[in-house]
């Protein structure tokens, strides 16, 4: 295999990996906040079809992806008024988002199947840094939202653990009591990170229908918004983590492109069952591990959080 | 004064009742704005829906096929969800049924015999169940959440049963279609008056008897019913937790696998490319809304495998079948909100 | 009444079926340690949620350093000066000490300056005796620990009224002394501190003055030095106190519980028990007394097959029962009553009838193979109901609709019913009533009478001298020593309590 390949591989598992980085990110943060929002494959097909439409309506597709991020926080203001406010069941309420993106976005999609946008984001080589040699064109030569993800990583991580609302967000993930004792608003923290949440899943939508495959396709997350929910666990919540996660499913699923089109003689079935089934080992070692260094997951997540008022 | 959420010394039956019936028919209304938003007139589409689904015999007779793996799926999710397991793999449990069962069938395509049908409802209920193992000795063991492996596995069920249809069982004379050939008469499940209702109708029924008396009068039950509501207990009263969680991961990915073969042997009677139009997914909600109660699960399947066949009716003025999709999302979303309401009852607080 | 840095006026609360406070007034003085005294369900805890934000009185005015306030919320209480450090602790145990203490507050707005922050929690802790290593994640320290960080995060926001709800109920005697020495400190620098406590010898020790609460009103406001602990007790239950129960003398048989050099480890991983031996025989009563978190817990649980033992034996009767399963050990007729009842020993949701064949539903004639037998179980539970006197609607009610008293009946009638070999019972009668804890002293007395071999865990003394035959006393995963409760002072136990073994003690238990 030739260095040209290699490069091409690993560019591609960047793309590859971006949509899973940036869901895996917003689910990040919605759980440090103790929401666990199973929503993420709904709230990433309606940020896909609300960008790609916007995109097409305007010829814009920095308005789409704006248009995408609100549409991902709307979806999951549902979830957020569920859950927080009526303290409903954080898994049926996720299912739901995700039955109910589904259908809207098959729904509402329709119109648009097979049609093309006249514009979209495409690989933009930055000056400079596009020269260093192998790293270069791999990491450099990719389109503005993958530039964007590669700066909300240390972003995100700086928040989390060095400012004060970062630690009020993982209080309130932790021992929502401690934190409400104190004055931290904890259904305010909990609604506002699960619409990031919410928006990062429909910036994660519209980097596929508008960067990754520019058409709209129904179902085209094909399953990225549950991998993503496994990732999370895999990066102990952890941004940096996900970032290496995110890119290793990335390179599955480059890789397996690749061997699709030299014509491997693996069947084409098996090789799409590759990252469902990776996610799945990838869970069952992040589990254990989790399990024996006593690093878990927020310990309040899942749970509702309502005052003690009692007899 | 302040609208405040006091906590239920216990639970009203009149607003158990009112909550799902009022969460459907909001659903309803907000489906007819959606439809209205999309330029479709709501009462024709509903209407359309109506008779689609319950407009005639025939109607009513399709609905009931549609409701059968519905039931299924549903009594096995609702079976797991008692247990506090998120069974969410019933697709692809079903998937596997189905393809077992076809593997039997079409092993046997002149069969007559009695056997056949047996074998092959074995052959469905034993790879759903083998598929419903794999997230629950994952869960038992190690604690691996069973609602992300359980879904996963449903992508790869899926692929699994695609690889043969498109591949070394396709028929050869399918001018390249995704389907294998049809199954032997013998493979073929009995049919009622006429009508395409087959025996699945009684596997389901059955089903739900059986969960009922399971859950009411057996050990088996009691220990569902402690160990899903408190472990902890569970454990102090010397339940053996992990048997109990491989045991009813058994029992509901065999139903899913039992609807699976219903499905093919019943109403399709071969396998082929998209088996399901989201069964298993739509069984979660049936589960929800019956509030794991096995006789109520059956007349929800009912109401939904209506809501399926009217929404491919509303597919001849224009509309997307996804609509149901999106309606039933709605009727789950206003379940949660309405559920609140039989914890908490809403009341004045003034302050002085 | 000038100095009063706190004036609550008739505060009425109250929750669904009980009057919490009924038009109380209570004052706190700047520079005193007030003690507020009462048994459990007096309404002390509630009183002091209303000052501290977290419930809303229904009526009343609050004044602090006489200026109206209307406190809303803990923020609001926290801006007034008010701090409360409750029983439960409300610390992260994954975030560090200074992360805990800095939680919540307004300064530095957005970057956590953490050296500067480190630096300033020092400083409060060296001038009020309360030292800990502010860069320490929570769950490294020892409760005493833990309990510095909470007083600490209300001093570093400038609370000047602080409240300690139940504050030694976790402590070694060593660790009460620093704490007081502490409340002592912040008393002299113009603080004013309330304690609340149901002990009569620490409130006497500690507090300047002490007011009494009985049944949600106020009895009493008295200056500590003018009072003894005789009156206390008096207007605390409103009667004499009367620990005298009427117990025959012990006539203890064969061993029935055997414990040598059993060794366990903590739900963290860390060693619990230390090569604990004990021996209880039918017909007596062993007492285990300690602070809580010192093994007993994990003591109970080994002996009932919920926790593995990691070295050492269990034997009951003689059989081996080391690290096998719950139900192999309640085959051998063991009851276990649980510490915690909701938790552990009950299934809120299920009905009653369903709770009271937890342990028996799978033995005839409760079923028969696969089925339960319905009608049996019915009659059975009836007549549990009858004889235990479970105050219940139907039997179909749901267990957490019972109250306290009737929940911990429903456990002792399903645990009784199986004529016990051998009782585990831990903290029996925490959180009830006197009724109620007569009621339940007065079943494991019969046990005892009918040759049960019972373990009594429990924190509380009184309880232990009173019924026990012998006591064990536990600390840090050790027996301490084992000793006749009438032949030592309450003193002694404090100090094994406290880790002092008594190697002479413990010698003669082995003639016994």
């Amino acid at each position: 295999m030739n260095l040209d390949i290699v490069i091409a591989t690993l560019s591609a598992t960047i793309k590859a990996g971006t949509p899973l980085l940036l869901a895996t990110l917003g689910e990040i943060m919605a759980e440090r906040a103790g929401i666990l929002n199973l929503g993420l494959e709904g709230m990433m097909l309606v940020g896909a079809l609300s960008g790609f439409i916007v995109c097409f309506l305007t010829s814009n597709p920095w308005v789409g992806l704006l248009v995408a991020l609100a549409s991902g926080a709307i979806i999951a203001l549902i979830h957020a008024a569920l859950t927080v406010t009526l303290r409903a069941n954080q898994v049926v309420s996720g299912l739901a988002v995700t039955l109910f993106g589904t259908g809207l976005s098959g729904f509402l999609g329709k119109m648009v199947i097979g049609v093309p946008i006249p514009n979209y984001f495409t690989p933009i080589a930055i000056p400079g840094l596009v020269n260093i040699p192998f790293l270069g064109p791999i990491l450099f030569r990719q389109d503005p939202l993958v530039y964007l993800s590669y700066l909300l990583v240390p972003l995100l991580a700086f928040w989390i653990y060095r400012t004060r609302p970062g630690l009020h967000l993982r209080a309130v993930g932790e021992n929502p009591a401690a934190a409400d004792a104190l004055g931290v608003n904890v259904y305010g923290v909990r609604y506002l990170y699960t619409l990031i949440g919410g928006a990062l899943a429909g910036m994660a939508g519209a980097y596929l229908s508008l960067a990754y495959t520019p058409v709209w396709i129904e179902n085209m997350t094909a399953g990225r918004g549950w991998i993503a929910i496994a990732l999370v666990i895999f990066a102990t919540w952890d941004p940096f983590k996900a970032l290496l996660g995110s890119y290793l499913f990335g390179l599955v699923d480059a890789v397996q492109f690749r061997l699709q089109a030299v014509g491997v003689a693996v069947p084409s079935f098996f090789l799409n069952m590759t990252p469902y089934l990776a996610t799945i080992i990838v869970l069952i070692f992040a589990t254990t591990e989790t399990a024996r260094r006593r690093i878990g997951a927020p310990a309040a997540l899942g749970l509702p959080y309502e005052r003690e008022e009692k007899s | 004064m302040s609208l405040v959420l006091e906590k239920r010394e216990s639970s009203s039956p009149l607003v158990n009742f009112l909550v799902p019936v009022l969460s459907v028919l909001f659903a309803l209304l907000l489906g007819a704005l959606i439809i209205y938003l999309s330029g479709f007139d709501p009462g024709v589409a509903y209407m359309e829906m109506l008779s689609g689904a319950f407009g005639s015999g025939y109607a009513i007779s399709e609905t009931i096929v549609k409701a059968i793996p519905l039931m299924l799926c549903a009594l096995g999710v609702g079976l797991a969800f008692k247990t506090v397991l998120w069974n969410i793999g019933a697709e692809g449990q079903l998937y596997m049924g189905a393809w077992a069962a076809g593997w039997v069938a079409l092993s046997f395509p002149q069969g007559q015999s009695w056997w056949l049908i047996p074998l092959m409802m074995i052959a469905g209920f034993l790879a759903g169940a083998l598929w419903g193992l794999v997230p629950g000795i994952l869960k038992a063991s190690l604690n691996v959440n069973e609602i992300i492996t359980s879904l996963l596995l449903n992508y790869v069920a899926i692929l699994w049963v695609d690889y043969f249809v498109y591949g070394p069982w396709k028929d050869p004379k399918g001018y390249g279609f995704p389907f294998t050939p049809f199954f032997g008469e013998g493979a073929w499940l009995p049919t009622f008056f006429g009508t395409r209702v087959h025996l699945g109708i009684v596997f389901a029924l059955f089903a739900a008897i059986i969960i009922y008396f399971l859950l009411k009068s057996t050990r088996l039950g009691y220990e569902i019913r402690v160990i899903g509501e408190n472990p902890r207990a569970a454990k102090y009263a010397g339940m053996n937790i992990f048997r109990n969680i491989i045991i009813v991961f058994i029992i509901s990915g065999g139903l899913a696998g039992l609807a699976g073969m219903a499905e093919v042997s019943g109403v399709i009677h071969r396998l082929q490319h998209a088996i399901s139009p989201g069964y298993g997914y739509t069984a979660i909600i049936i589960a929800w809304l019956s509030r794991l109660n096995p006789i109520t699960t059956v007349l929800v399947a009912i109401l939904f495998g209506g809501l399926l066949v009217g929404g491919f009716s509303v597919r001849s003025i224009g509309l997307s079948e996804s609509l149901v999709y999106v309606i039933q999302g709605i009727i789950l979303f206003l379940l949660l909100a309405g559920d609140i309401l039989t914890r908490y009852r809403l009341s004045w607080r003034g302050r002085s | 009444m000038e100095n009063n840095a706190v004036k609550m006026e008739g505060i009425v609360k109250r929750f669904p079926g009980v009057l919490a406070n009924d038009h109380v007034d209570f004052e706190v003085r700047t520079g005193e340690v007030h003690a507020l005294l009462g048994e459990n369900g007096a309404g002390k805890t509630t009183l002091m949620s209303i000052l501290a934000g977290i419930y809303r009185a229904d009526a009343g005015n609050i004044y602090i350093n006489n200026r109206r306030v209307h406190i809303k919320s803990p923020r609001d209480a926290i801006k007034e000066g008010v701090g409360m450090i409750h029983q439960n602790f409300l610390l992260i145990n994954s975030h560090s000490v200074a992360e805990n203490i800095t939680l919540g507050y307004d300064r530095p707005r957005f970057l956590l300056k953490r050296k500067k922050l480190e630096q300033e929690i020092q400083e409060i802790g060296q001038k009020f005796g309360l030292e800990v290593d502010p860069q320490a994640k929570i769950w490294q320290l020892s409760v005493g620990e833990q309990q510095r960080v909470e007083i600490l995060k209300m001093l570093y926001r400038g609370a000047k009224i602080l409240i300690l709800d139940e504050p030694t109920a976790v402590l070694t005697p060593q660790e009460v002394q620093e704490l007081f020495s502490t409340l002592r400190r912040m008393a002299q620098a113009g603080h004013a501190v309330v304690f609340i406590s149901h002990k009569l010898e620490e409130v006497m020790r500690i507090s300047d003055r002490i007011t009494v609460l009985r049944k949600g009103r106020k009895v009493a406001t008295l200056a500590t030095r003018d009072t003894n602990p005789g009156e206390l007790a008096r207007l605390m239950v409103g009667r004499e106190v009367f620990f005298d129960i009427k117990k025959s003398p012990p006539k203890p048989g064969e061993e029935v519980l055997a414990i040598r050099d059993l060794h366990a480890l903590s739900d963290k991983g860390l060693p619990a028990l230390k090569g604990v031996s004990l021996s209880v025989y039918s017909g007596e009563i062993l007492g285990i007394a300690g602070v809580a978190g010192n093994g007993q817990k994990e003591l109970a649980e080994v002996i009932s097959g919920l926790r593995p033992a990691k070295g050492g034996k269990v034997l009951i009767c003689g059989k081996d029962l080391t690290s096998v399963s719950p139900r192999r050990v309640i085959e051998e007729k063991v009851a276990y009553i649980p510490e915690d009842r909701k938790g552990v020993g009950t299934v809120g949701n299920l009905s009653v009838l369903d709770n009271l064949i937890l342990k028996d539903y799978r033995r005839a004639p409760f079923s028969s193979g696969t089925f339960l037998n319905l009608r049996y179980i019915r009659d059975h539970a009836s007549s549990l109901v009858e004889k235990f006197q479970i105050i219940t609607p139907t039997l179909e009610t749901s267990a957490k609709l019972l109250s306290g008293g009737n929940l911990q009946r429903l456990i002792l009638a399903r645990e009784i019913s199986c004529s016990p070999k051998l009782m585990i019972a831990v903290h029996p009668t925490r959180g009830l009533d006197v009724s109620a804890t007569e009621s339940v002293h007065r079943m494991l007395l019969e046990q005892r009478e009918n040759g049960a071999a019972i373990l009594l865990i429990s924190e509380d003394l009184d309880e232990l001298t009173a019924i026990s035959d012998r006591l064990a006393v536990i600390y840090e995963g050790e027996i301490m020593g084992i000793v006749e409760p009438k032949e030592v002072t309450l003193e002694e136990i404090g100090l094994m309590m406290a880790g002092k073994k008594r190697k002479m003690l413990e010698s003669s238990e082995v003639t016994s």
